[in-house]
């Protein structure tokens, strides 16, 4: 099973960068961002099957962003592929400081100090005038190992950054959720008690869960102020973290795929919806959300799961 | 033979409550002891403290020769002291097999933080035995059912087989038999016993009913007023006249309340 489901999904993304250069520019841009920020929501979803619901993803996101930025500002350095490992490190390192403050902390405990974290990155930035304030400032044209292509190969070799970037998470995190600590989410969820005395640290299970999902938020910042090319303090805004909630909820819990497959049909939506009803998108979005949320409770990544999977669920005696 | 457990002078207090006091007690390996007296008597207490649940509050508890006194549970648990509660702690959400996967795979690849990261918790070793677990205690009916849906008498029976999964010399098992209808009780009783026995473990039992105690422990001590007033085999303890009079026998009394005042 698991191997199938790693044969599936690189097939998927192989697919995905085969196809890329047929589609439309605005298409390739659209998918970019859109898997861009699946990174963040797949870090969510490791969170999420703890039970914890992050809403301060914004912070790693902003700083991957600011990574990037900075170093093309600062130091003149714009590889695409070192900044965003970098911003990966870096994004990661602050979520194991910041752990050591909130893997203590559940529920709403957890979501508001995690989001008071990123409002207080917020702050600094709008103050910073150095930086653009709240108007932010412009990303330097990234090079992948000297080459510095334009236009549309440009947006071409940021999209298959992104989809390279996505794999390796996705791998990643598939073997995770494999592993005794990845196993151990559900079990944390249910009872923390019993865990520890099987012997484990529910605190070093947890803390482990916000670097990956630090890391994982400071990949997509990074690699969506290459795409947009501009970074402003509004990455770390609270309504972005939200943003990242919403598509996870659309997305569901069920599977590394749930993240990607809810951050396309999340980004398209937004599109057609900002195209078609300019006036009332916002409403479109909550709409498809309350939807999903009453006929499809596991979220939109559960219809992947369901067609090659019949459920299984044993009936009580 | 040497003991496995050795507990010396141990007392514990909250603020001017006493719950244990001059608890001495040596236990041999493999041994089964079962552990009566009234609520509030200091039972829960005296096992809380040797599973680092509970720091006590003077003397000493030796596990195979180490000193463990007030070490963090965690680190007790991982030397070879496993535990069963009152009230079964499982994972409700996930089926039996995967709440007895999960406890076998950190009892059979227990390790660093590296190694949970890394060890895929489907294992062969941590699978088969999690299948041998659940065919020994006699819950293989309900591999599939989650937990949550379990009946009173599985739950314990999970609950203790977790607790077995990662190869603990000694297990306390609190109140075991609490929650389960009395016709199950000696049946429940009777697959974690041979169980137990079958893998060597030294067992501490809390238990109220007589009938199980005498029946199943090779040696009982009784508690009253957080202390031990008797010590021996079924038949001495449980036919000694304090013990019948202030624990199993006619004379009830508000224990409770005693050992407020102590």
């Amino acid at each position: 099973m698991a191997n199938r489901s790693t044969i599936i999904g690189a097939a998927v993304f192989l697919l995905a960068a085969v196809l890329a250069p047929l589609l439309p520019d605005w298409v390739v841009s659209l998918m970019a961002i859109a898997f861009a920020n699946a990174l963040v929501v797949l870090g969510l979803i490791v969170l999420w099957r703890a039970g914890l619901v992050s809403f301060g993803q914004a912070l790693y996101y902003c700083i991957g962003a600011y990574i990037v930025a900075l170093s093309g500002r600062w130091i003149n350095f714009t590889d695409g592929v070192v900044l965003v490992l970098l911003a990966g490190l870096f994004s990661g390192f602050t979520a194991f400081l910041v752990g050591f403050l909130i893997a203590r902390y559940r529920e709403i405990f957890f979501a508001m100090l995690s989001l008071a974290l990123s409002m207080i990155l917020y702050g600094v930035l709008v103050k910073t005038e150095s930086l653009g304030s709240t108007d932010g400032f412009s990303v330097a044209t990234p090079t992948f190992a000297g080459y510095a292509p334009h236009g549309e190969m440009l947006n071409l070799a940021l999209y298959w950054l992104t989809l390279a970037a996505c794999a390796a998470s996705a791998l990643a995190v598939g073997i995770y959720f494999r592993s005794i600590a990845g196993a151990l989410a559900a079990p944390v969820r249910d009872n923390e008690i019993r865990v520890e005395f099987l012997g484990v640290s529910v605190t070093n299970v947890i803390h482990t869960k916000l670097v990956i999902a630090g890391t994982l938020a400071g990949l997509g910042g990074a690699l969506a102020a290459l795409i947009i090319g501009h970074v402003d303090p509004n990455m770390a805004y609270w309504t972005t973290s939200g943003g990242f909630v919403f598509v996870a909820i659309l997305a569901g819990a069920g599977s590394v795929a749930a993240a990607f497959v809810g951050s396309l049909v999340f980004e398209a939506i937004r599109s057609f919806a900002v195209a078609m009803l300019p006036e009332f998108w916002q409403m479109m979005l909550g709409s498809v959300l309350l939807l999903t949320i009453l006929f499809v409770p596991d979220g939109l990544g559960s219809l992947a799961t369901r067609l090659r999977r019949k459920p299984r669920e044993v009936q009580p005696q | 033979m040497t003991d496995i457990l050795s507990v010396r002078d141990l007392e514990k207090t909250f603020g001017s409550l006493v719950a244990a006091r001059d608890i001495t007690v040596h236990i041999p390996a493999q041994q089964t002891i079962g552990v009566i007296g009234a609520n509030g008597a200091g039972k829960t207490t005296f096992v809380n403290m040797i599973t680092g649940h509970l720091r006590p509050s003077k003397g000493s508890i030796w596990f195979e020769g180490e000193e463990i006194t007030g070490r963090p549970s965690r680190e007790i648990t991982r030397l070879g002291i496993s535990r069963s509660f009152q009230v079964a702690q499982i994972f409700p959400s996930l089926s039996v097999f995967e709440n007895m996967c999960t406890a076998a795979a950190i009892g059979r690849h227990s390790g660093g933080f590296f190694k949970n990261v890394f060890t895929p918790v489907h294992s062969a070793q941590a699978v088969a035995d999690a299948e041998a677990a659940v065919e020994l205690f006699q819950i293989a009916r309900y591999r599939d059912v989650r937990a949550f849906a379990l009946p009173q008498g599985v739950r314990k029976l999970l609950d203790i087989a977790m607790a077995v999964a990662g190869h603990p010399r000694l297990l306390l098992l609190d109140e075991p038999t609490s929650g389960i209808s009395i016709e199950e009780k000696f049946d429940v009783m009777q697959v974690v016993m041979s169980a137990l026995k079958s893998r060597k473990i030294t067992v501490l039992f809390v238990e109220h009913d007589m009938e199980i105690v005498d029946r199943f422990a090779d040696r009982v001590l009784a508690f009253y007023d957080g202390t031990v007033i008797a010590d021996g085999a079924p038949a001495q303890t449980l036919g000694d006249p304090k013990v019948q009079e202030l624990i199993s026998g006619t004379k009830i009394r508000d224990t409770a309340g005693r050992a407020a005042h102590a």
